[in-house]
């Protein structure tokens, strides 16, 4: 033996394994992660990979079989109905478990444990926000429920018995790429995840925004800027229709002209929100409106576009019923879809159910809070945060009782979402921390029968509030505003309230049967797409300022006009990119363009705009000098009034401008308060245009003209690494189109459902069924989602076994 | 004829030992076959090298054809910052070579006497 030259190659190997290992001089465990058995390539899926198998689950009751099809779509049919919700939580740990975990982590303030500290504020923000505490209660409420427990139980087992099969080379890839590992699946984090959904719908509010903007403008200025009305409103309930008589009479407090309207102080906290836009668009044509004489139900949810994506489609066959349509993964049932009877959709509530408290402590160590002039004791919540690579975070969450709710002290001098919060307390009352059980809204509809069954279903939905379409072969259609809503006296919680004094509270919530909703109604369609749901003139209760009106105002203007309407009708109607609000914008736009005062450059955009059909199009132009054009309008016109604003402030809604304009074409805020001269409207369009062409010209050079290179909508991956993603997409539309796809939110699924006997379904989502990048399935329907393209939906019969469009079976046995 | 044998052996023993260890297990191959099997060190070492490029670049390469690339495309962009899969396939290649080539070198001078 030669000792030198062996200890130093010994060493030379060593150190290459240490440090292919590790990500000490790599900026990944490159060995590892290449090694063609162990990392990344044994998620290469072969092109003509076989999904067939025979396993066998003690945990399972009877036989269960599935064939997956050519999309990768599986058909279960279980002999027992718990045993099918265990095949489909193994089916969605097998091809999205690392986006399921991830979920959940993101949900329950977890997201350090992957991410490092960088994780940090997010996690405290949603524990702060009482996310974990939420999903506790509803947990609670599932174990009360025997047969939501029982479904639950199956579905935990379903992914557990997933999880215990990986080894090393099968884990997902993105395990790998990160380095770590999955842990067991719960009932608490399928709770967390429906709780994930309540955050990403029913957790927006401006009342930070709002009030700031109080504290600054004058009564009768924000008025103007954020009226109660809009104009052009068609709410999703027709005006005129009559409501139940009015049981709950919420009551202003005495001082809330001082202490509340009038109060000017600020409140400068902000984090970071969801989505203003998470909405959707529903509807549903009786059989006098189609061709085939049945009803059709459409329904396409608008979500952030995610690979992998949110839903997973899945068709769950038992004794008890038979439906198809997308799945969460993360949880048990078909959410969107049908059955053999009737089909089912959502859109956002999107009413304002978390409003905040200031809490006034007798000293800072936040043991006794002041409420009705007396001390009371506080509660902690004592929360260790992991870390990766990092001791933990403790961090101390004080609850106090506001009325009968306990409610998380969300802001303090310790946290306060990245902005000064002057020292001040924030209580948060947030909808989604009351007890209740979704998932009984999905085992209801799954196996609902008619309108008497739908109805039965979907009055447990709390929180998030949805507008809930319905639609039966016996040509029944109906659509229910649906959730649990605070009854609110007119402004409350638009703003940050006194938590110290019981006047403020929510008192009460809104009666069931006091909840609008349509069922055949004359028109022969019922329709919803996040506006407001009623008309405020006859509707007792105060709903909020932020709603959307345009795409509603299309729809049913469209829905109106057609007769004679088949399935391919619906899909137009669903990728149609008609811009109504440009389009009653343009009018006066035009006619207040001094031409005179245009070069020769500005004169040529002019002419694009003028000419621009208000679609926005694949293509098109027009909507691209529209869009820079408006946003240098809103400048000009608000700049002026906001340029010694809070930094966190409300903005005037685009619908808010119009309208204004339209109602005053000297609309107080058109005139620029540092000239000595009064600017008019026609000044300010000009101006605005001025403004705009130079960033036109810009865009024009870099080739990005063209609306969809200009909006470059992408499907991102969840950890936004960009080689997992589909970027610029072909794809029209905008947030005032039905289309309302926007850069990286919009239609996450599209759905048209003709109740003929024989169901016609058609359905597509920006993503593919495998959540593996490795994968042909990853993102094999983006581009037909892109195109406006659909699929035709499989309500798989067993005796259809031998169909050519199986690609595998695979038989689960006990 | 040492050479065959010892290539031989050694890619059915590291692939062997990879279907049960961790992906060092090459090392751990390499290594007893240079030592069972005495070569000069310079031909250990080529013969460990060569072992595993053949092994690791014709796995990741029939694994990587039968998937049409679709992940060799998108991982050569994540860690070598090109859209190459062949890059990564011989990056895959390399890693696994000179991992053996030194452990097969050890292991030759643990046998070899002056």
């Amino acid at each position: 033996m030669r000792i030198v030259p062996f200890i130093v190659s010994a060493a030379v190997t060593s150190g290459l394994v240490v440090v292919l290992n590790t990500s000490l001089l790599t900026p990944a465990p490159l060995g590892k992660l290449l090694s063609p058995q162990h990392g990344v390539w044994q998620n290469a899926e072969a092109a003509s990979q076989d999904f067939s198998a025979n396993l066998t689950f003690p945990q399972l009751n009877g036989k269960v079989e599935v064939y997956l099809d050519d999309r990768l779509v599986p058909h279960i049919f279980a002999e027992q109905e718990n045993d099918a919700y265990f095949v489909q939580g193994y089916l969605h740990a097998k091809f999205r478990l690392w986006q399921m975990e991830l979920q959940t982590f993101a949900a329950g303030g977890r997201a350090s444990e992957i991410l490092g500290e960088k994780g940090l504020e997010h996690d405290r923000e949603f524990r702060r926000l009482g996310m974990v505490y939420a999903a506790e209660i509803a947990l609670k409420e599932v174990e009360k429920d025997p047969v939501i427990k029982a479904e639950c139980d199956a579905y935990t087992a379903g992914v557990n018995a997933y999880i215990e099969k990986l080894t090393e080379s099968s884990l997902p890839l993105e395990y790998k790429l990160i380095g770590y590992k999955p842990e067991k699946w719960t009932n608490l984090k399928t709770s967390l995840f429906l709780k994930y959904m309540s955050y990403d719908l029913a957790a927006h509010d401006d009342d930070f925004e709002l009030t700031n903007a109080k504290s600054y403008f004058n009564a009768e200025d924000f008025a103007k800027l954020f009226p109660f009305i809009q104009d052009s409103l068609d709410p999703i309930i027709p005006k005129g229709t009559v409501f139940e008589k009015q049981k709950i009479f919420p009551a202003a407090p005495a001082n809330v002209d001082s202490g509340y309207f009038n109060n000017h102080d600020l409140a400068v906290t902000q984090s970071s929100k969801p989505d203003r836009d998470n909405g959707s668009n529903n509807w549903a044509v009786s059989g006098s409106k189609t061709k085939s004489g049945a009803p059709i139900l459409c329904n396409d949810p608008h979500l952030g576009l995610n690979l992998p994506s949110l839903w997973y489609e899945v068709q769950i066959s038992t004794p008890a019923f038979n439906a198809y349509g997308v799945s969460f993964p993360g949880a048990p049932g078909v959410v969107i879809g049908y059955n053999d009877s009737c089909a089912f959709g959502f859109t956002n509530g999107g009413r304002d159910v978390r409003d905040y408290f200031e809490i006034k402590f007798k000293n800072d160590t936040r043991k006794e809070y002041l409420f009705n002039g007396e001390y009371h004791a506080t509660k902690f919540r004592i929360d260790t945060i992991k870390i990766k690579n990092k001791p933990g975070f403790i961090d101390s969450v004080a609850y106090v009782q506001l009325g009968n709710d306990w409610c998380p002290v969300m802001y303090d001098k310790s946290f306060s979402g990245g902005k000064n919060t002057n020292n001040k307390y924030y209580a948060v009352r947030w909808k989604a921390h009351d007890a209740s059980n979704e998932l009984r809204i999905f085992n209801m509809l799954n196996r609902a029968k008619n309108y008497a069954d739908y109805s039965a279903a979907v009055t447990n939905l709390h929180t998030p509030g949805q507008n809930v379409v319905f639609a039966a072969k016996n040509g029944d259609i109906a659509l229910r505003t649906q959730g649990e809503w605070p009854a609110k006296w007119k402004g409350q919680g638009d703003f940050v309230m006194p938590g110290y004094d019981t006047a403020y509270l929510w008192q009460g919530m809104i009666p069931q049967d006091e909840v609008p909703y349509q069922y055949n109604p004359e028109r022969a369609f019922v329709s919803s797409a996040n506006q407001k749901p009623v008309d405020d003139n006859t509707y007792p209760y105060y709903l909020g300022r932020d709603y959307p009106p345009y795409r509603g105002i299309i729809i049913n203007k469209r829905l109106n006009a057609m007769s004679n309407i088949t399935p391919q009708d619906m899909m137009t109607l669903q990728t149609d990119n008609f811009d109504i609000g440009a389009a009653t914008a343009m009018p006066f736009i035009i006619a207040n363009m001094k031409e005179g005062e245009l070069n020769a450059t500005e004169k040529k955009y002019f002419d694009i705009l003028k000419t621009w059909n208000c679609s926005n199009d694949v293509g098109s132009k027009g909507v691209s000098v529209f869009d820079v054009f408006w946003n240098k309008f809103d400048s000009v016109v608000y700049n002026d009034e906001y340029a010694k604003a809070p930094k966190v402030v409300m903005r005037p809604f685009f619908s808010t401008l119009v309208e204004q304009i339209l109602k005053d074409s000297a609309y107080k805020f058109l005139d620029n308060n540092t000239t000595p001269q009064v600017e008019t409207l026609a000044d300010n369009v000009t101006a605005a245009f001025k403004n705009a062409v130079p960033q036109l010209e810009k865009l024009e050079a870099a080739g990005k003209l063209d609306w969809e290179k200009n909006k470059a909508t992408r499907v991102n991956h969840l950890a936004k690494l960009a080689p997992f993603s589909r970027l610029n997409l072909p794809i029209g539309g905008g947030y005032r189109s039905i289309n309302a796809t926007k850069v990286d939110h919009g239609p996450s699924w599209r759905m048209v459902i003709s109740l003929t006997a024989q169901t016609e379904a058609y359905g597509v989502y920006p993503g593919g069924q495998s959540g593996n990048p490795g994968s042909k399935y990853y993102d094999s329907f983006v581009d037909q989602w892109a195109a406006g393209k659909y699929y035709l939906l499989w309500m798989m019969t067993k005796e259809q076994a031998g169909d050519k469009r199986v690609i595998a079976k695979m038989s689960f046995n006990k | 004829m040492k050479f065959f044998i010892s290539l031989i052996l050694t890619i059915l023993l590291s692939f062997a030992a990879c279907l049960f260890l961790p992906w060092w297990s090459i090392a751990i191959a390499s290594f007893i076959v240079a030592a069972l099997i005495p070569q000069k060190p310079l031909k250990a070492f080529f013969t460990g090298f060569v072992a595993l490029l053949l092994l690791w670049g014709g796995l990741s390469f029939w694994i990587s054809n039968n998937n049409d690339h679709i992940l060799a495309h998108k991982i050569s962009q994540l860690v070598l910052k090109m859209d190459n899969p062949f890059l990564l396939i011989f990056a895959t290649a390399l890693i696994g070579a000179l991992v053996a080539g030194f452990a097969a070198l050890a292991g030759s001078y643990l046998r070899k006497t002056k």
